[in-house]
């Protein structure tokens, strides 16, 4: 399976889209046809032959461009790249977990050979060809963390364990959904979740962060998260807000279709052998509304499930300008058939 | 999901008598491959097939972080137990075919501090082998006060010292030597966290001397090597599982559900995890907690129970397995 990147921009003219066949295989985040905060996490076995389930670290035809995306965001804004000095360790980590995984599960895009601590890695698709001293961050061009998170999609954070808490103490943030990684920096797991609404009081957070504390390592979790983004905009940062936040604006019932944006975000939960510390991938896919509506079932469900919204996520996820409209023009494609149970599409 | 059904099939490569009581057992993967790397203070759950039983006890790794060919861990022989450790003494040679779990740091070193205080008490020297190599690459500065009963328990004392040099002191019992908390505790560069591992008695007392000197909890942290308490046999009802398990007097009731073809998770097997908690449907008598996870409120809750340690005594209990 040799992938086509596309050549694509997530700015400016937003040509970003799905292919055909790309469609299929989104993460459709919404298993039933009502949503609520739970603490939705499962192992992150591998699922489904071509689904974005099937290997550690997703590589799709968005790649390319993603990376293209991250490269002009940190040249703009170094912040979104922050490390603690205690977090080095983690970041060889995360380089060992990336490259380790990519040259298996792509073995025609990616190439590690290891050589005692003298690494050789190519990355076919971004025309990297590097030998580095595995641990020895002056034998790599940048902090571990930055030199891998540059290489591979979705936003990360590296959190690390102590006192019975999680601490966001690294991460490589350029694709987020409205949260500040300079904001958040040195924050544990209750004072970075302050913000949402209604899970507290659920216990969400309770019961995830002691599954965090021991996660085992070798055995990854997965949940998704989702809102809504209007244009296919990898960076609506709280920085960025003035470049984005007007945009919401723009929607009418004419253009909603191509406008809004379903935003996915697959995040992996994974135990750091060395530093002990998790690192937690947030990968996003962003599919049209007019993409997510070529399947039936998509359709009928995601009417049902933004109908029925609690008014706290509606206001949470940024979504009250547009939510009455967007449920109107969805409700056309629900017939009130039942839908099967689970993610896929039928 | 737990960590033991990801077990790692390893060959036993060798054993060595480090003094009448504690054996070293090294291990690699079957196959030759890399085991899984890891930090200074984790631990491996060792399976035991013991002529029909199956044990499985956890052990702190000693060898080098930095090693990925083999591990080592040091059991110190305990003939009032159950029969892990014996089995461990007895039966395990070279050649011989064992599985173990993948590496959990419950006990992780806190790679902020300025300096590393280790403070180990007979078997607990264990993680602290492998935290000073760590400690020892990072080039980060520490220091390990070591205590045992008798310069001939003392495993690994003479070997560290030639290694570590002025970073180690020793302290024999026999030799009436002995640790001297308040003043090692209140002489310290800012930005010190101390480690403790021993004896039930040596925690509680670095743990208080760390407290009435004001250091802040975060920077205090200690692994009792806890073993499920023997007691009474008694009866639980598994509501989901729809049966009726006994516990016996050298069980846990851990091990009795597992027995049972019951799933369950479990980790450290030692009351520090967390993994195995499990829901009380009912409760008619008294719950023994013995685990280092729940909080006063949720134990006196009688909602909540920790099979890896806890016991029952009384009329009928009811889990949500
Ligand atoms: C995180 C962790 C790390 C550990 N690391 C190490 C290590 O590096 N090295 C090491 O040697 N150990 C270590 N231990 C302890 C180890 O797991 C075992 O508990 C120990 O080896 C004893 O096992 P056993 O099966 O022989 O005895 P167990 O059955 O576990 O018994 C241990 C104790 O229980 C009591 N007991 C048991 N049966 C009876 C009875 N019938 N009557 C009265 N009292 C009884 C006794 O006090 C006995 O000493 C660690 C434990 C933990 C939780
Ligand atoms: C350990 C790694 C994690 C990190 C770094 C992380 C980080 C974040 C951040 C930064 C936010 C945005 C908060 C804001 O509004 O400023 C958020 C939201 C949220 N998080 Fe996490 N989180 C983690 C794990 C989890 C887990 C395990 C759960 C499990 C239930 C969870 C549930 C949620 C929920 C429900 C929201 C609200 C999302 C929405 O409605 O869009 N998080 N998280
Ligand atoms: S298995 Fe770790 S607390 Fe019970």
């Amino acid at each position: 399976m040799t992938i086509q990147f596309k050549d694509e921009s997530f700015r400016g003219d937003f040509s970003y889209a799905n292919s055909p066949s790309n469609i299929p295989r989104f993460p459709f985040p919404f298993p039933e046809d009502e949503y609520m905060y739970s603490t939705n996490i499962e192992p992150h076995h591998a699922a489904r032959a071509g689904s974005p389930f099937e290997n550690a670290f997703d590589v799709d035809e968005h790649y390319v461009a993603e990376m293209k995306d991250r490269a002009l965001v940190l040249a703009e804004d170094p912040g979104r790249c922050q490390a603690l000095p205690h977090m080095e360790t983690a970041g060889w980590d995360f380089v060992e977990l990336v490259m380790v995984s990519k040259a298996r599960d792509y073995p025609d895009l990616f190439k590690l050979t290891m050589d005692g601590d003298r690494w050789h890695w190519i990355n076919k698709p971004l025309q990297i060809d590097d030998t580095f001293t595995f641990g020895d961050s002056s034998t790599l061009p940048c902090h571990p963390m930055e030199y891998i998170g540059r290489q591979v999609q979705g936003d990360h954070a590296i959190l690390d364990q102590r006192d019975g808490n999680l601490w966001l103490d690294a991460g490589i943030i350029t694709a987020q959904a409205d949260w500040s990684l300079d904001f958040d920096v040195g924050m544990n797991f209750f004072e970075w979740h302050a913000p949402v609404p209604l899970a507290h009081e659920l216990g969400v957070f309770q019961r995830a962060l002691k599954f965090l504390l021991t996660l085992p390592q070798g055995q990854p979790s997965r949940r998704l998260n989702w809102t809504l983004t209007v244009n296919p905009r990898l960076d609506t940062s709280p920085e960025n807000y003035p470049k984005w936040g007007p945009d919401r604006m723009t929607v009418t019932p004419e253009n909603i279709g191509e406008k809004v944006h379903l935003r996915v975000e697959l995040q992996t939960f994974w135990r750091l052998p060395r530093s002990n510390a998790i690192l937690f991938p947030i990968r996003t896919y962003l599919m049209a509304m007019n993409e997510v509506v070529t399947q039936p079932k998509w359709a009928r469900r995601i009417h049902r499930v933004m109908r029925d919204l609690r008014p706290e996520l509606v206001e949470y996820k940024g979504l009250s300008r547009y939510h009455p409209i967007l449920v109107e023009w969805l409700s056309q494609f629900d017939d009130g058939a039942p839908t099967s149970p689970g993610i896929f599409p039928d | 999901m737990s960590a033991s059904d990801h077990l790692i099939p390893v060959v036993v490569s060798n054993v060595v008598e480090v003094n009448p009581i504690i054996k070293r057992f090294e291990f690699k993967h079957v196959n030759g491959d890399e085991l899984p790397a890891f930090s200074g203070g984790a631990h491996i759950v060792v399976e035991m097939l013991d002529d029909g039983t199956k044990r499985k006890n956890p052990y702190s790794l000693m060898s080098s972080p930095f090693e990925r060919d083999q591990y080592a861990i040091s059991v110190r022989r305990d003939d009032t137990g159950r029969g892990g450790s014996k089995f461990m003494h007895e039966q395990v040679r070279p050649g011989m075919e064992m599985k173990i779990s993948a590496p959990v740091n419950l006990f992780s070193l806190d790679l902020r501090a300025k300096k590393h205080l280790m403070i180990a008490g007979g078997i607990g020297i264990t993680p602290f082998i492998a935290q000073m190599a760590q400690a020892d690459k990072l080039g980060v500065p520490f220091e390990l006060h070591y205590a045992a009963r008798s310069v001939s328990q003392a495993a690994y004392m003479d070997s560290l010292a030639d290694r570590f040099g002025d970073h180690v002191s020793c302290y024999c019992d026999d030799q009436g030597e002995g640790v001297d908390f308040e003043t090692l505790l209140s002489s310290q560069p800012l930005g010190t966290h101390v480690y403790v591992c021993g004896p039930k008695g040596m925690i509680e007392r670095v743990v208080e001397t760390a407290t009435h000197l004001g250091w802040p909890a975060a920077h205090v942290h200690f692994e009792h090597f806890l073993a499920p308490p023997v007691g009474e046999p008694f009866e639980v009802h598994l509501v989901k599982a729809g049966i009726d398990i006994t516990v016996g007097a050298e069980q846990s009731l851990l091990e009795a559900v597992e027995a049972s073809g019951t799933p369950i998770n479990c980790m450290c097997r030692g009351g520090a995890c967390g993994q195995c908690e499990t829901a009380v449907v009912a409760c008619d008598g008294e719950i023994m907690h013995n685990d280092h996870w729940l909080d006063e409120e949720q134990r006196a809750s009688k909602q909540l129970i920790m099979p890896c340690v806890s016991r029952f005594r009384g009329k009928r209990l009811e889990l949500d397995l």
